[in-house]
């Protein structure tokens, strides 16, 4: 008789199975949802990396030309530096006579190799009338077309190189003078009208300045409001428009705190204008309620048993924090910070308000040095006309995702250092 | 009179005639406590005696922890908690002015019903309270008190090698116990305990009755327990909650054996609760 109930009715084990098996099948869609969408992103950001990475890497690359200078007092006395170049520009092709030729003659070489000159000579005075063969940078024109950038198919009007040039470059490859080499440039001067002589050394500086004051400023203060309005604060309407105002603030468009600084800082303050120093301070009043909210989750996250355990023993209510609550909640506090200063390393807005977006040659050396800083370089630079700057935004684009990575490196090694999870 | 009642239990008795000579350690007199509009405890007077154990027991809810949080001030961090009434410890009102909490839990420790170590290793467990009393002189003094607390309170031949592994890695009985040598370190008069071995085997709790037993000689001890059997163990004196009530108290053995109320007597036998 159980039998042909059996068959009839299926048993609660058929019906586990059944329901089991809708189960897996449910789990493993749901895993794959989720590898699809982890999926789409990382493919978006190595299509990024692979576009901005091969566009940018030329720019990692100068072309040189290996000239024979004399040193000639005559030219050094009246700080001609660059009359050298174009001297031994003339030896080298010495049938170009015409005065329109020999110009563009000269142009083939930037006008930065007349400053290394001088760099060497500073370096070492006994050069005076001796001659060397020395590399040289080329201009940006000749640097695109030894790139691969500039194409020689097309008629001579349509590309920057005339055919008389390519003559005279084909003679330097003949006799094997002309070079692409590491272009160390890039990464030790600022910024420059010329493409080849344009380096990111200035912006990254700026940056680099900016993000110290912003943390300087926002890590501590953030910190101590977090911990002020979590663990000390009385709960009331007070203190509950403060933490809306917070959370609304995160929200503001930083454009609006760029305003800001220009109206306190920079006017009413009388702060410098440009300064990585006001750029800093921007910058940590966008930083800010990020880091509070972060903060404030970090400490929120904290067991409650371990305050009870600290109190129960007699700690007061700051040695409870100080001791207990604030190491477990710093590894979650440093996560909220970094993200906080990865956002202000890419914020260009505020900073255009406050003058960082000046063309600036110098490297600034201190944090009231007119500056600019990496997004805004990247912009100044994507904006400039000639075709050697592209591959320069390419590239700092690249240094700043590196920077990116740098920082977020050294979060996780000082969070694994805060971090001890027993 | 009263010592002739307990003619029959001889260390009962003993320690009863040093409570007499003595006013009680600590003292409830009309004391209420309300969460936000909730009444917690209704007009609880309850008086404990020193260098005994006590055991609260009653239902769940019946308001025992929240007497025994009373007793170190736990629950001024409670938000919307409110006690009223006196509440003396050597005669002194723990809420009057003046008196400095911190001060007051130095004197009243407490070991809470989960094992809550510091995630920090198990030496610096035991050494906090000291350390932020100041009561070690130098740190030989202080390896001294550490080693001390572990050893009453029975955890020093498991981590006698390992004083600098987290606390946190230890079994739950051990961490238990190390939350007892942690209370024990600051030498309290008064040591609360909530549910101290409800998370713990048999053998584990045998451990910590039997520790409770020695403390008793230097500590007034107050525990909440669940456990019948455990109140009847350890405690001298038993106190019966019941719906923020305290319905009875008195010595254990009467409380078990001779109840006066009716609710008391049903809980104690498993009828109700
Ligand atoms: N923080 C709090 N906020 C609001 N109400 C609370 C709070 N803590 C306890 N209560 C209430 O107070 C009453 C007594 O709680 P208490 O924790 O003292 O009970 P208990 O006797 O210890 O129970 P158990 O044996 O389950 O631990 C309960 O009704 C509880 O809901
Ligand atoms: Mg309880």
């Amino acid at each position: 008789m159980t039998d042909t109930l059996n068959k009839s009715v299926p048993s609660k084990s058929q019906r586990i199975q059944a329901g089991l098996a809708k189960r897996y099948r449910a789990e493993k869609r749901f895993r794959l949802y989720g590898i699809a969408a982890i999926a789409a992103p990382i493919s978006f950001l190595a299509i990024m990396l692979v576009v901005i990475g091969s566009r940018g890497v030329g720019a990692f690359q100068q072309t040189y030309a290996q000239l024979s200078i004399t040193f000639d007092e005559q030219y050094i006395t009246d700080n001609d530096w660059q009359g050298i170049v174009k001297a031994s520009l003339r030896e080298t092709f010495p049938d170009v006579s015409a005065r329109r030729d020999k110009k563009k003659l000269y142009k083939l070489m930037s006008s930065g190799a007349g400053f290394d000159l001088q760099a060497m000579y500073k370096i070492d005075p006994t050069l005076l009338g001796q001659t060397r063969t020395v590399w040289l940078p080329m201009s940006d024109d000749i640097d695109m077309l030894m790139k691969g950038k500039i194409d020689r198919a097309l008629a001579e009007g349509d590309r920057r190189v005339s055919d008389k040039e390519l003559v005279w470059i084909d003679h330097l490859i003949a006799n094997d003078v002309i070079d692409l080499q590491f272009n160390t440039r890039f990464f030790t001067s600022g910024d420059s009208r010329e493409p080849e002589l344009a380096g990111i050394a200035g912006a990254f500086m700026g940056s680099i300045l900016s993000l110290a004051v912003c943390f300087i400023l926002s890590f501590p203060l953030g910190v101590m409001t977090a911990v002020y309005l979590e663990e000390f604060a009385p709960k009331n309407t007070w203190t509950y428009i403060i933490e809306v105002n917070i959370n609304n603030l995160a929200a503001v468009p930083s454009i609006v705190f760029g305003l800001l600084g220009l109206a306190i800082f920079l006017n009413f303050f009388m702060l410098p204008r440009s300064a990585p120093l006001v750029g800093g301070m921007v910058l940590a009043l966008m930083t800010l309620p990020t880091i509070i909210i972060a903060s404030r989750a970090a400490l929120r996250a904290v067991p409650p048993s371990i305050r009870e355990a600290a109190y129960g023993m007699g700690a007061s209510q700051v040695q409870t924090v100080l001791h207990h609550v604030l190491p477990l909640a710093m590894p979650g506090m440093l996560t909220g910070t970094i993200i906080g200063m990865a956002q202000a390393l890419g914020e260009s807005a505020p900073l255009l308000m406050i003058g960082m977006v000046a063309f600036i040659v110098d490297i600034p050396g201190n944090f009231t040095d007119p500056a600019t800083a990496l997004p805004i370089q990247i912009y100044l630079w994507a904006d400039s006309p000639e075709r050697a700057f592209s591959e320069r935004t390419a590239a700092a684009i690249l240094v700043l995702v590196g920077f990116l990575i740098m920082m977020n490196l050294i979060a996780v090694i000082v969070r694994k250092k805060f971090e001890r999870r027993w | 009179m009263e010592i002739s009642i307990h003619t029959e239990v001889p260390t009962t008795a003993r320690i009863d005639e040093q409570t007499l000579s003595q006013p009680h350690k600590v003292s409830a007199q009309g004391v209420n406590v309300y969460y936000g509009d909730k009444q917690a405890l209704k007009n609880i007077n309850l008086d404990i005696a020193s260098n005994m154990v006590t055991a609260l027991i009653g239902p769940s809810g019946c308001g025992k922890s929240t007497f025994l949080r009373c007793l170190n001030r736990m629950n001024d961090v409670v938000d919307g908690c409110r006690v009223e009434g006196l509440i003396t410890l050597d005669g002194e009102d723990i809420y009057g002015r003046g008196v400095d909490v911190v001060h007051l839990r130095a004197r009243v420790g407490m070991v809470f019903q989960k094992p809550n170590p510091f995630p920090k290793s198990i030496y610096d467990n035991v050494a906090y309270g000291p350390r932020i009393h100041g009561l070690a002189a130098d740190r030989g003094a202080l390896d001294d008190m550490v080693l001390h607390s572990l050893e009453r309170a029975g955890l020093i031949d498991e981590v006698r090698d390992r004083l600098d592994a987290p606390g946190t890695g230890l079994s739950g009985g051990q961490q238990q116990r190390l939350c007892i040598a942690r209370a024990i370190a600051v030498e309290p008069e008064v040591i609360l305990m909530d549910e101290p071995c409800s998370a713990l085997d048999p053998i584990a709790t045998a451990k910590i009755e039997e520790l409770i037993d020695d403390l008793k000689q230097n500590f007034t001890i107050i525990m909440v327990t669940h456990s019948m059997q455990q109140a009847a163990r350890v405690s001298q004196k038993t106190a019966f909650f019941h719906l923020g009530e305290l319905v009875e108290q008195g010595d254990t053995t009467d409380i078990f054996t001779k109840p006066e109320d009716e609710r008391t007597q049903a809980y104690v036998t498993g009828r109700i609760g």
